[in-house]
């Protein structure tokens, strides 16, 4: 990646961080004005753990789409096409409905064991470098495995208002979430993103092969192990707190690795920043769209990201067919 | 002088039994054998690739303690299939096989050794196959490693590709002092250009020796099932049946 490419993801990501706290300037500076105090709480308890999820999730599905395609050698390998944040969904659904904990450790926790499942029932099913038919197929059957359990899960919980609670965190949103919950997701994130950003030579290794891999000495078998466990933790936390965001995964390493001359290691850290990018514009997009009321963030991704997938698919069997 | 690789009781389970391997010079050495001979098996086994047994020193240093780019500099390992996961350039391909600091030129150096200078910027998966295989054969020469496992180089390769690329790897072990250990399944050039052959059947090594003798003697019928007839390589005559003479 150029130093100029990386230099304006880094703006774009700053940029849209602020822009997500300050707009509309004009009714954030006469509120400041008037009470400041309030304006301060609006900004730190409002803006700012929404900002916050916005840049920690948008990254985390940028790194770990980016590290899943690398390890699968699959462009269409994403932590939602994979079942990933499904079966983090199902984990906290029946940690927080069926067992009955609702504090944010036991989300994060039943989710991450949720993605872990997910995961590991991906690579029994499609095998370690799976071909794309075999890759979405397992991807859908542990999705809507992961969907049926979890609207089975919701429909034995004790409490009657189990759906109307879910609906929301299941659409994916980063609405009303406070600055202690945000940081539940951003930290096991960050952490799970720096730990997958020293993985990028082997993964860059794994272009002509695991064999070649191995020869450099790289432990694949270790590697494929890691990328499972930190994007489980990494998505698997977030989606504890924000529920399930469909496409951004897919979206942002493709982008990347446009930058990086198609090398998918070197294309980790700039498919977190244009994951960031991308849900920080799209809760920028929801909160500012003229609707009257505000969309579950995760219907914005998949209305913009669907159209994407169909196009890259075509896009795929076009080149093959040539 | 310290020996290029000295291998013993390497083994891959159910694909290479019990084997011992030494190169002591610098040599081009060739592995033949049948389909699932154990070929592939043996180079696995000493590039550490797939959990192998035995003990492996390449210059006298166990390449099991190494990073990524001391084993870079020590050996380097072609595999038979030339396909590539991500659609990168060749430059970046042949780049991938230098360690961290490596010098500037020798990427262009491989390059123009291969005939590669005007597909440089090419995407790999949109070159053909012998193409790709010249790239892949850069990477693995580009870090000018002690030791060579090169898996079928010759595959894919046109016949001028063939004997150019033999003769450098022939040239790389006189001038450089480098060794080479390649499978290879034409006898012809692996008679003309090895310094030494290695026959392999059923997983382990049947015979190791001075190639024109191992190609005139019983080694290769008994291996291949094929003999030297009217100067080609033909399939063993059937034997007379008896009741055709009555």
């Amino acid at each position: 990646m150029t130093r100029r490419a990386a230099l304006l993801l880094w703006s774009l990501g700053a940029g849209l961080f602020l822009l997500s706290l300050l707009t509309p300037w004009a009714a954030i500076g006469e509120l400041l004005a008037r009470d400041r105090a309030l304006g301060l709480a609006i900004l730190t308890e409002l803006r700012l753990p929404r900002a916050l999820l916005a840049l920690s999730y948008g990254a985390m599905l940028g790194g770990a789409g980016a590290a899943i395609q690398a390890l699968f050698a699959n462009p269409l390998a994403s932590p939602d096409l994979t079942g990933t944040t499904s079966g983090a969904a199902l984990g906290a659904v029946v940690t927080a409905y069926i067992f009955g904990f609702a504090a944010p450790v036991a989300l994060s926790l039943g989710a991450v064991a949720g993605a872990l499942g997910a995961l590991f029932l991906l690579l029994a099913l499609a095998g370690r470098r799976a071909e794309t038919a075999t890759l979405l197929l397992s991807g859908l059957a542990i999705s809507a495995l992961a969907g049926a359990l979890t609207t089975l899960a919701l429909a034995l919980a004790p409490s009657p208002f189990a759906f109307y609670d879910a609906y929301d965190w299941l659409m994916g949103s980063l609405v009303d979430r406070s600055l202690a919950q945000a940081a539940f997701a951003a930290l096991p994130a960050a952490a799970a993103i720096l730990l997958l950003l020293r993985l990028s030579a082997p993964l860059d290794a794994l272009t002509l092969g695991e064999d070649v891999a191995q020869s450099f000495g790289h432990d694949v078998a270790r590697l494929r192990l890691e990328i499972v466990c930190l994007t489980a933790v990494g998505v698997g936390a977030c989606v504890a707190i924000c529920g399930a965001i469909g496409f951004v995964g897919l979206v942002a390493p493709i982008f990347a690795r446009r930058l990086t001359g198609g090398h998918p290691g070197r294309a980790l850290l700039p498919a977190c920043l244009i994951g960031a990018s991308l849900l920080l514009a799209a809760d920028l997009a929801v909160r500012l769209a003229p609707l009257g009321r505000t969309l579950p963030i995760g219907v914005v991704t998949a209305l913009l990201g669907a159209p994407f997938f169909l196009w890259l698919v075509a896009h795929m069997r076009w080149r093959l067919e040539r | 002088m310290t020996p290029r690789l000295d291998a013993t009781g390497l083994g891959l389970a159910g694909r290479l039994e019990e084997t011992d391997l030494l190169i002591g010079r610098p040599q081009l050495v060739c592995l033949v054998g049948p389909n699932g001979s154990g070929k592939t098996s043996l180079l696995h086994a000493i590039a550490g690739i797939g959990s192998p047994r035995g003990e492996v020193r390449i210059d006298g240093i166990d390449p099991a303690g190494l990073g990524p780019d001391a084993r870079r500099r020590l050996f380097s390992y072609l595999p038979a299939g030339r396909e590539a996961a991500w659609p990168i350039s060749a430059r970046d391909a042949i780049a991938l096989g230098l360690p961290a600091g490596a010098q500037a030129g020798a990427i262009a150096a491989m390059l123009d050794a291969l005939d590669l200078t005007g597909l440089a910027g090419r995407r790999i998966d949109r070159l053909s196959t012998g193409e790709r295989s010249r790239v892949l054969i850069a990477r693995a020469l580009a870090a000018q490693p002690r030791l060579l496992l090169l898996d079928e180089p010759a595959a894919n390769l046109d016949p001028l590709w063939q004997l150019r690329l033999m003769e450098r790897l022939r040239a790389q072990v006189r001038e450089q002092g480098q060794a080479v250990l390649l499978a290879i399944h034409d006898l012809d050039l692996a008679g003309r250009y090895a310094d030494r052959l290695i026959v392999m059947h059923g997983g382990r090594i049947a015979a190791d020796g001075e190639p024109a003798a191992l190609l005139a003697g019983s080694h290769i019928p008994a291996v291949f099932g094929i003999e030297r007839r009217g100067g080609a390589w033909r399939p063993l005559s059937p034997p007379a049946d008896p009741r055709s003479s009555r």
